[in-house]
């Protein structure tokens, strides 16, 4: 059962360009980014117990210093990709640093105060980063000479970055490294007490979560060709988080979901209201008052009390 | 694992901690030989809990010195004492509660080998972690539980899985507390049993109330009462001491 | 030296400021183990608030407006600790999350009542001309905002220290379980607690307005500087929150001033040193 809703979603994913319009198709290379981006998110959330408000830091810097060095340094897009990526796992490692001084809510709020003077960075040293104005005009790399201009092309690329990204976190948190991480999630005291070391476990979840939210955001910058200081802001890691505890954190399906049902629904609302950052205040209160434990989760139990009840 | 370089197993000396003004453990010194069974007792608040939280490294002493086999561990993570060779459990029973049985036993095991740190097999890919988890959930009765979550099981099912995480790693020293709290008669002889089973290679230290059970499996006795070592030494000894009469009658 | 001396009382005042903002969220936290991400909001509410009155209204008093400012946002921190964050006691990421979803939902309201320009706060006539000190020149408003600091400080101490209300709030701050247990009403002391910060930080939004003016984007400006303010100084500690605002409010201003493309990075600095070597806080008496 499980394997033919895979095999119909893997064949549908691969499909699309067949017969989605670009429309469509410029909406799931969003999704898909999005998608990376809350899997990376839910490293921490879900699987690691560490809730941070400041994921969009990874996602913006990553961005930036990609279109920083091919727009204003003239670098081919294999390097930039290369030095945003290893750039990015860096700042991750030395933020976990800072922010594992604490746990909880003290992690939240570091989290979240490095990001937001990463994002008053973004838009007061405008010599280099152009301010609010952002950086517009930039190009999409090139993998193999094949031009990722068409959005079926750019698609096809994002699918694939996102298949091998889900790929390589559904490995990490099943590994024996995942089993530690859930692990200093859930009892971090008896973890110690059984020879983990806790601090490590989290710092390098940590530094694998923001390598993959600087994969999110490479590909954010190259499908927008256009990179701005709201990127960085809370609200950019809000809407990740949001997806996470919305699909359901500490699932591999939840952040997927959720992902691409607040991206779905930033989208259509912005067709008829400017105000999504109300709309998405009024998500948050919903979810977290009426589905705490998030939609994938939910619909599993329903799906479990229906098929208890047909016995 | 290094070499013993000391005729004791564990050896604590002139350990203080005080939260603020209150002192809990005040100038407490011990020294349990290999393989010796100790029990430590003393009313509520005599600092039993807090000695052990130092020992294992939850907690850091204001002063005094840890050492396990003859090296200094005082100062060292709680992780690290793990990798020594020192294993504890906890009055307040702290498992995996939406895990299986294996896989808090397996987790155990994980905690002193390299594999810890494996990000791409799964754990499942070490077949040998599960088989040695099985074989230590037999050793404790458990092995029909073993795929079934902790939640699931009984209150006495679990102290017994506590027992089984500290076991699998075969300790130098073994720290149990109260390992018989809250437990029924034929529960109490179980554990019990299970706790006289322990190989002489590991150091068993206890605390618990229980004195019909547990004296039962101890060898020598530390009788602690506001922070102090009161009477040490052999059980009989501790047993028929005056100042334990007076700590326990008050008289 | 005239730019020492005047960026010295600058900072000086928006540490009074800061103090404002982040004794509140310091109390909040302490007490309800909630960090409150409306913070900033409520803050932002308070000015926007006081410029409407101050601009429908002419000759309008500043004390009066923030008082009664004060009094509003505090009513609706009031409203939303009742209807919410009640129901998500045993839930303090959930707690979290709808602050900051309230957050965005206040910001946002702000941005659809009042437009996107920012709204200038007059300051009073009365103060508007300079006080000369030893010859120095002294915007006299920026210092009558030092003593409404110092004033609110002393105040929240007598509160905390002296009155019997005071004493509740301390007892949950140290033990809630054991306040709970000698029958302090832990529930309605969350909501007395989480109005007063509110107010204060809506009042403080309306002095800081001669400064700041009212402006989409305030409350994500003020919400990180009152982070690290509780960060720096220690979580439930109002010692902490006063020393910590004067710290950041120091740093932040002459950091504006001197590297105003870095002040940011600046801030940073204290942060990390803190977080190095006294991860509590420096007053704090436990980590968060």
């Amino acid at each position: 059962m499980k394997w033919i809703a895979a095999t119909l979603l893997a064949a549908l994913l691969v499909l699309l360009p067949s017969f989605a319009g670009e429309f469509y198709l410029n909406l799931s290379s969003q999704i898909l980014i999005a998608v990376i981006f809350a899997l990376s998110l839910n490293l921490l959330v879900g699987y690691g117990g560490m809730t941070s408000l400041g994921h969009a830091s990874f996602l913006g810097v990553a961005a930036y210093i990609s279109a920083l060095l091919t727009s204003r340094y003239g670098w081919g897009h294999g390097p930039a990709a290369i030095v945003s990526i290893l750039g990015t796992t860096v700042m991750a490692a030395l933020f976990g640093v800072i922010a594992l001084r604490a746990t909880g809510l003290g992690f939240l709020m570091i989290t979240l105060a490095l990001s937001q003077v990463l994002w008053g960075l973004a838009y007061r040293m405008s010599d280099v980063t152009n301010g609010d104005n952002g950086i517009p005009g930039l190009t999409r790399p090139m993998p193999f000479g094949i031009p990722l201009d068409s959005p079926a092309a750019f698609y096809w690329f994002a699918l694939i970055v996102t298949a091998f990204a889900y790929l390589m976190m559904a490995i990490f948190v099943s590994s024996s490294f995942g089993s530690s991480l859930k692990g200093v999630r859930d009892q971090p005291r008896r973890m110690a007490a059984l020879g983990f070391n806790p601090w490590m476990i989290r710092w390098i979840a940590f530094i694998y979560a923001g390598f993959w939210g600087g994969v999110a955001g490479l590909l954010y910058v190259y499908y927008h060709k256009y990179i701005h200081p709201a990127s960085l802001s809370t609200a950019s890691s809000a809407e990740a988080l949001l997806g996470v505890i919305a699909g359901g954190s500490g699932t591999l399906g939840g952040p997927v979901a959720g992902a691409a049902l607040v991206l779905l629904l930033k989208n259509y609302a912005s067709a008829y209201t400017d105000r999504w950052n109300i709309l998405l205040g009024l998500v948050f209160l919903f979810i977290v008052l009426v589905m705490p434990t998030g939609i994938v989760p939910g619909i599993g139990k329903l799906v479990a009390r229906l098929r208890g009840g047909s016995r | 694992m290094i070499a013993p370089t000391s005729e004791y197993a564990l050896e604590v000396v002139n350990l203080k901690k005080a939260f603020g003004g209150l002192v809990v453990t005040q100038d407490i010194s011990l020294a349990i030989r290999p393989g010796e069974r100790r029990l430590i007792i003393g009313p509520n608040g005599a600092g039993k809990t807090t000695l052990f939280n130092q020992i294992s490294g939850d907690m850091r002493p204001n002063s005094g010195q840890i050492k396990l086999s003859g090296a200094d561990i005082t100062r060292l993570a709680p992780y690290r004492r793990a990798h020594l060779g020192l294993s504890r459990t906890y009055q307040i029973i702290t498992l995996f509660t939406g895990d299986t049985l294996e896989h808090n036993v397996t987790l155990g095991l994980l905690g002193l080998r390299p594999s810890r740190w494996q990000m791409w097999r799964p754990l499942s890919f070490y077949g040998d972690l599960a088989n040695e988890a099985r074989r230590v959930l037999d050793a404790v009765g458990l092995l029909h539980l073993a795929a079934h979550p902790v939640s699931d099981i009984a209150y006495g099912e679990k102290r017994r899985v506590e027992l089984a995480m500290a076991l699998a790693q075969k300790p130098r020293v073994l720290l149990l507390d109260e390992p018989l709290a809250g437990l029924s008669n034929t529960e109490r002889s179980q554990v019990k049993s299970l706790i006289a089973s322990i190989p002489r290679q590991t150091t068993v230290i206890m605390i618990e109330h229980d004195m019909d059970t547990a004296l039962d499996l101890a060898e020598t006795v530390t009788l602690l009462n506001y922070g102090r070592v009161i009477v040490d030494g052999d059980r009989d000894a501790v047993i028929a001491d005056e100042r334990t009469r007076e700590v326990y009658l008050g008289v | 030296m005239q730019f020492w001396i005047i960026q010295g009382l600058n900072s000086l005042s928006f540490g009074g400021l800061l103090f404002l903002l982040s004794s509140g969220f310091s109390l909040i936290f302490g007490l309800m183990r909630l960090a409150n991400l409306t913070h900033g909001a409520f803050f932002m509410l308070g000015t926007y608030f006081g410029a409407i009155a101050l601009r429908t209204y002419d000759g309008l008093n500043l004390w009066v407006t923030a008082l009664g400012a004060g009094f509003a946002v505090a009513a609706i921190g009031g409203l939303f600790e009742r209807l919410v964050l009640t129901r998500l006691r045993s839930n303090p990421l959930g707690q979290v999350l709808v602050t900051l979803g309230m957050a965005f939902i206040i910001s946002d309201a702000c941005l659809v009542l009042w437009g996107g320009d920012s709204i200038p706060v007059p300051t009073p006539q009365n103060l508007q001309a300079p006080t000369r000190v030893f010859g120095f020149v002294f915007p006299t408003y920026r210092l009558v905002l030092v003593g409404c600091a110092v004033a609110s400080a002393l105040a929240l101490y007598f509160l905390l220290e002296r009155t019997r209300l005071g004493a509740m709030i301390r007892a949950g701050v140290d033990d809630r379980q054991m306040a709970r247990a000698v029958g302090i009403p832990v529930s309605n002391l969350f909501t007395v607690v989480f109005c007063l910060g509110a107010g204060i930080a809506g009042a403080g939004g309306v002095l800081g307005g001669p400064i700041l003016s009212a402006y989409p984007g305030l409350d994500a400006d003020m919400l990180p500087l009152a982070l690290i303010v509780v960060i720096l100084g220690g979580i439930g500690s109002l010692l902490g929150a006063f020393i910590g605002s004067f710290v950041i409010g120091l740093i932040y201003t002459f950091g504006t001033a001197l590297f105003p493309e870095l002040a940011y990075i600046i801030l940073f600095l204290p942060m990390i040193v803190v977080l190095a070597f006294r991860p509590q806080g420096l007053f704090g008496r436990v980590g968060a």
